[in-house]
């Protein structure tokens, strides 16, 4: 299918983010400077608490930074990002056609034009039959995949994505992550996905950015070198995958040292 | 199977303490203990119960209670449920009413019939006040607590997606809180009619708390029970009514 249109291009420079707790002052995140091309596919690893959700809140609108400016090209989009949450989100006193048109309700589409896309969503998504179900009647994977619909049906510039599908069993992760990267190359939208899982990222992104711990900053960013359409089981045995992999957990690794030795201080 | 049995076991306990309490009561009354002038038997309750339900009486009192207790519970949750989704939503609007609810609560609502007396007279709109006073706490403050902690990701979303304050008072908070609504409304259901019926006992000609000191005036016991045990089947019947509209308002809660 051809894009007529690509996502959102993202501008950060000088990102900063401190919170005040109890024991004073907190630096979440310090330096970030990235670009994001229009179209593409980026994902962050980074150990726990290196603020890799704090990014993708600021860039959702849910937090603010405390210095440095974020730049969003998003020309010809009503909707500049929806974000899909880590446990979906969803919801529970609303059916999942109701879910999925939550970002249509609040901006107010039409009522007929709002039952077509929803329709589409769901069709995309093959929830069609789930329609009249609640949240508490599906499983993970359905729940998932609900709030993807959700967030595709207001057709975004960018969609943020929290470790979607952490919670998930091995299969339904792998089915899932091939089934949003089909999405994301019929859409041309720009994904920004924050992941702990080097595989993931490896999976899906066009780049990764590794980031430090606390404070977060990016260590560096690598161009995922393998070709698409990605088969992520077959990509998975191919030793270039491993000695890619072995080199991002070897940066990773001292991270995660570093920030134990900082706790045990 | 066992599971069956053991349900069924369990209902008829259910049902052994009552109707053996009853029976007791029949037994001591019917052997010589108690005179039966000051403390009727079952049995002579059931009779004056089933000719006051022939010759229409009860029926008038209960319809005289139970229409000021639906027009004073109506009157009293729908601006508590309102006022505690806002309490909720805005800061200030909680300062305002915090202090307010603080003191007003603990104040037993009966203190305040001679005050609404005073100001609405002897007929039923004193009555349906001091209702609609005793409702609106209970149910203000577990409105407040139930959308207070509604789920800091609800709020996220509804952000993220654009929700007007609108959206997210109707949409999100309203039904977030739904669940402590309705336990409000359970705990304001029964307050009304112990409110209603300590108020029926003066300044009135009708209602069920009317009936019960009317009787006791009279030294009528008998009549006096009828009244007690009409309450506590009008507590039942709504409590169960309650319950069901509940399940039917919110269908999402796993069974």
């Amino acid at each position: 299918m051809a894009v007529l249109r690509r996502g959102a291009a993202i501008e950060i420079a000088g990102l900063r983010k401190e919170y005040l707790s109890s024991t004073g002052s907190v630096v979440a995140l310090t330096d970030i400077d990235l670009r994001v091309s229009s179209g593409e596919f980026l994902c962050i690893v980074g150990p726990s608490g290196c603020g890799k959700s704090t990014l993708l809140r600021i860039l959702a609108g849910l937090d603010r930074q405390t210095g440095g400016s974020i730049k969003v090209e998003a020309e010809g989009w009503a909707v500049e990002n929806a974000m899909v949450f880590q446990d979906g989100g969803l919801f529970p006193w609303m059916r999942v056609e109701d879910n999925v048109a939550f970002g249509l309700t609040t901006r107010g589409v039409p009522a007929e034009e709002k039952a077509a896309r929803v329709e589409a969503a769901l069709r995309l998504v093959g929830l069609s039959k789930f329609r009249r179900h609640y949240p508490h009647q599906l499983s993970g994977g359905m729940r998932q995949r609900t709030a993807i619909a959700r967030a595709f049906v207001t057709d975004p510039a960018m969609l943020l994505m929290d470790e979607p599908f952490a919670a998930l069993d091995a299969q339904n992760r792998i089915i899932l992550q091939t089934e949003l990267v089909r999405l994301w190359e019929q859409t041309g939208k720009t994904v920004i996905y924050v992941t702990h899982s080097i595989d993931e990222a490896l999976a899906l992104g066009d780049r990764t950015v590794l980031m430090t711990a606390q404070p977060g900053r990016i260590k560096t960013i690598i161009d995922v070198p393998f070709p698409r359409p990605r088969d992520p089981i077959m990509l998975s045995v191919s030793p270039e995958f491993a000695s890619l992999k072995l080199d991002i957990w070897r940066v990773l690794e001292e991270e995660v040292m570093r920030a134990r030795a900082e706790m045990e201080k | 199977m066992n599971v069956r049995s053991s349900k069924s076991v369990e209902r008829l306990l259910y049902l052994i303490s009552p109707i053996g309490l009853l029976a007791v009561w029949q037994l001591l009354l019917m052997a010589g203990f108690g005179d039966r002038r000051f403390i009727p038997a079952p049995s002579d309750i059931a009779v004056r119960f089933v000719q006051m339900i022939g010759n229409g009486e009860l029926a008038m009192h209960t319809a005289a209670t139970l229409r000021r207790v639906v027009a004073g519970f109506v009157l009293g949750a729908t601006p508590a449920v309102a006022i505690g989704l806002l309490m909720a939503m805005f800061r200030p609007v909680r300062y305002f009413f915090d202090p307010l609810i603080a003191v007003m609560f603990p104040i037993p609502k009966v203190a305040l019939m001679p005050l609404l007396l005073l100001a609405l007279g002897f007929g039923d709109a004193s009555k349906i006040a001091l209702v609609a006073i005793a409702v609106f706490f209970p149910v203000i403050v577990n409105t407040y607590v139930g959308a207070a902690n509604v789920d800091k990701i609800y709020w996220d979303v509804a952000k993220n997606y654009g929700a007007s304050q609108f959206v997210m008072f109707t949409r999100v908070l309203f039904f977030g809180a739904l669940p402590m609504i309705f336990a409000g409304l359970r705990i304001a259901i029964a307050v009304s009619f112990i409110v209603l019926v300590a108020a029926e006992f003066v300044a009135t000609k009708s209602g069920i708390g009317y009936l019960i000191w009317n009787s006791w005036e009279l030294l009528q016991v008998d009549v006096m029970f009828v009244g007690i045990v009409t309450i506590g089947i009008l507590g039942l019947i709504t409590s169960v009514l309650f319950q069901e509209i509940e399940r039917k308002a919110i269908p999402w809660r796993a069974e």
